[in-house]
């Protein structure tokens, strides 16, 4: 009886067969793959937590608990939103035309570097205007972002070299760089870290407006967010209302048919990475007026450019959607913060992207259990 | 500074990137381009220094650093061959997986203290010759010998044997490979699988020999992603990866080295006197690699070679292109 039963010694019998989706699948459809593949990754990351000696329900309870558990953790979770919102712009725009920066880290701390070079070098004076410290602060973060953006840009249109591995590259080099500046010619007193910025070189924060709304007393949520969400408005406006964004996503989409309608690669392949560039900067001159209010290494090279790539492709790409996951992952780094292991939040966010492409192909294939034909 | 001491120290730095660079070389061969290597390599890296701490056996750390670097390389083989995922995108999840994982179950192990390391030796008569043999030859880790036998042998197998002829045609035309009878996702699998324990032993290389102890992501610091660089200017080619590797431990080890004298070449050390100039020294092997890349890419263009023809493409039977 078992024996006929068991599908090893019956005829016939299932197999999984993957067809080709052929229609569009319903609009809800995506969004419910993505949010499996999330709770595929959490259970996953759950049971590598219990094999490391963690719990991982006390972990999760955690996570949730100290970043959305009250209005000051709220903001303390917008604020570590901010820079990932940015930096997932930044890679959004440039996987738009299938353009692989991963260097936004890099291009966030050139960013951070511009910033500080108005305070620190002084370009201008510490008794300037906030009104005119913060725009040239955010152009100066622009082109430092921008400018390290703009040599794999270059490297790849001239040389057809590969972009992943340039721009990665560049990440390590603008590490040392800071570092330079920051252990050697800014150097406050021997500490590795420079002096601190004067207060009209930072960006305005909820709580200091404490005196006339007694709500936002302690709140730390700065103007840094109110730039990404700008940004993200700019960025769907160029991608999806403007001519040059038609370029970039038919350049993505289809390389070939792109360059037979005349459109100039090699160009766009260069000020694609310089805007990519420039946002990743413009989160780095955020954090850095933002939050951390003096160039030092350790906050700022803190892997932000690295969660952007995850948070751009859980996001599709669209910048509405990137404000939204930006936040999810804020909490996942602030809470991550005081659980043990340490790793936690990296690793989960390791799973999260992987479930996430392996179940793309829900998305474009139809799985279908097939009965065998019973031969004889 | 002594260069003999300097190469010597390269030879075995290099080593590292030699096992990487191999095994990421024959990937790519079948046609699947795995950009997990820095995460492979951590989890080998990690994987064989606390396996070496718990049972004091270098020889079972490196076992397990493989296998483990190995078995983590084939959820990239599951998501570009089977579910037909873009390579790109699946090899950088894989690095922070591999990231995540390693530190995760790393943690406390960098207070583990000393652990038996694999043997040095010298080879006798071969460590006479001169220059060659105190830098190739003399008290090197036995991976270092291991790393030499690989070169020639990656290359008679890739270019002389039947095998390595499947290899090269499932990379470049794997329709025709599949026409032919080849098992061209199983061969892939097979070969991701190999560049995944090449890359946990480059990682076991440097925590149980090179550099030894478990240092997080300071353990690899890109040389992952330094190795996938040079595969791309060793032209896919193992003696050409073994050259290129070998010069980037010399040139690591020559960082280390050329800020302690006081005396450089008869002049003052800048390096000595101006100690944060240090940082700029740091930054040389990332940007050789980028000149490297622009070399190898350049020679690509003239000579019309170039990558594995299929190397990114998913094979699906039946459907249009290579």
């Amino acid at each position: 009886m078992t024996e006929t039963t068991s599908p090893k010694t019956r005829r016939g019998g299932f197999r999984l067969q993957l067809e080709p989706r052929l229609s569009e699948p319903s609009r809800w459809f995506p969004a419910a793959v993505s949010l499996g593949a999330i709770f595929v990754a959490l259970v996953l990351g759950g049971i590598v937590i219990a094999f490391a000696g963690g719990d991982p329900f006390r972990s999760y309870a955690h996570i949730a608990r100290a970043s959305f558990g009250s209005l000051g953790v709220i903001s303390d979770t917008i604020v570590k939103a901010t820079p990932i919102i940015l930096t997932a712009l930044a890679c959004s725009v440039a996987f738009r035309m299938k353009l692989w920066n991963i260097g936004a880290e890099g291009q966030f701390i050139m960013g951070a570097f511009g910033a500080s070079a108005i305070v620190l070098t002084p370009i201008l004076p510490a008794e300037t205007p906030r009104w005119l410290f913060v725009p040239v602060m955010m152009l100066a973060g622009m082109l430092g972002g921008a400018l390290w953006g703009f040599i794999p840009g270059y490297l790849k249109a001239k040389f057809n070299v590969n972009e992943i591995i340039s721009s990665l590259m560049l990440n390590y080099i603008a590490i040392a760089w800071i570092n330079y500046w920051i252990f050697g010619v800014w150097s406050e007193g021997g500490f590795q870290m420079s002096a601190k910025f004067p207060d009209n070189a930072w960006l305005p924060r909820l709580l200091d407006y404490a005196e006339s709304i007694p709500a936002f007393r302690g709140l730390t949520t700065h103007a840094g967010l109110l730039i990404g969400i700008l940004a993200a408005f700019v960025v769907w406006l160029v991608i999806y209302r403007s001519r040059w964004g038609y370029e970039i996503r038919l350049i993505g989409d289809n390389p070939r048919a792109a360059n037979y309608a005349g459109i100039n690669i090699a160009r766009n392949v260069i000020f694609v990475m310089m805007l990519s560039g420039a946002l990743a900067g413009l989160g780095g001159m955020s954090e850095v007026t933002g939050v951390v209010h003096r160039l030092q290494t350790s906050p700022i090279a803190a892997g932000y450019g690295f969660t952007g790539i995850i948070v751009a492709w859980l996001a599709k790409l669209h910048p509405a959607v990137v404000i939204l996951v930006s936040i999810l992952f804020g909490a996942l780094l602030l809470a991550g913060r005081e659980i043990q292991p340490s790793g936690v939040p990296k690793m989960i966010q390791g799973i999260i992207l992987v479930s996430l492409i392996a179940s793309d192909f829900l998305l474009r294939y139809r799985v279908r259990l097939i009965r065998t034909e019973v031969e004889g | 500074m002594d260069f003999i001491i300097i190469f010597q120290a390269g030879v075995a730095t290099g080593t590292v990137l030699l096992f990487a660079t191999i095994g990421e070389l024959l990937t790519e061969r079948s046609g699947v381009l795995n950009l997990g290597v820095e995460g492979m390599m951590l989890i080998g890296a990690m994987t064989g220094f606390s396996v070496t701490v718990a049972t004091g056996n270098p020889w079972l750390g490196l076992l397990a650093a493989m296998l483990f670097a190995g078995l983590v390389s084939q959820i990239h083989a599951l998501i570009t061959i089977t579910l037909h995922a873009d390579q790109v995108v699946s090899g950088l999840a894989l690095t922070f997986l591999g990231t995540g994982i390693s530190l995760v179950l790393g943690e406390g192990l960098s207070k583990a203290g000393t652990v038996a390391l694999l043997p040095s030796f010298s080879v006798p008569l071969l460590s006479q010759i001169p220059i060659l043999g105190p830098v190739f030859f003399t008290r090197q880790s036995i991976l270092v010998y291991i790393g030499y036998f690989l070169v020639p042998v990656t290359w008679y197998f890739i270019n002389r044997t039947r095998p390595g002829l499947h290899l090269r045609a499932v990379g470049e035309y794997p329709a025709a490979a599949d026409a032919l009878g080849i098992n061209v996702h199983g061969m892939r699998y097979l070969y991701v699988f190999i560049g995944g324990m090449l890359a946990g032993l480059a990682g076991a290389t440097i925590s149980l020999a090179v550099a030894p102890g478990w240092f997080s992501e300071l353990t690899t610091a890109g040389q992952g992603w330094i190795a996938v660089g040079l595969v791309i200017f060793a032209q896919w080619d193992p003696v050409r990866a073994a050259v290129g590797s070998y010069a980037f431990g010399a040139l690591r080890r020559l960082i280390l080295d050329i800020q302690g004298p006081t005396v450089l070449f008869g002049f003052a050390n800048p390096f000595y006197y101006n100690p944060y100039w240090g940082f700029f020294l740091q930054m040389l092997p990332y940007a050789f690699t980028v000149i490297v890349l622009v070399i190898g890419s350049r020679e690509a263009i003239r000579k019309r070679l170039g990558s594995p023809a299929a190397l990114g493409n998913t094979y699906i039977r039946g459907e249009r292109g290579l």
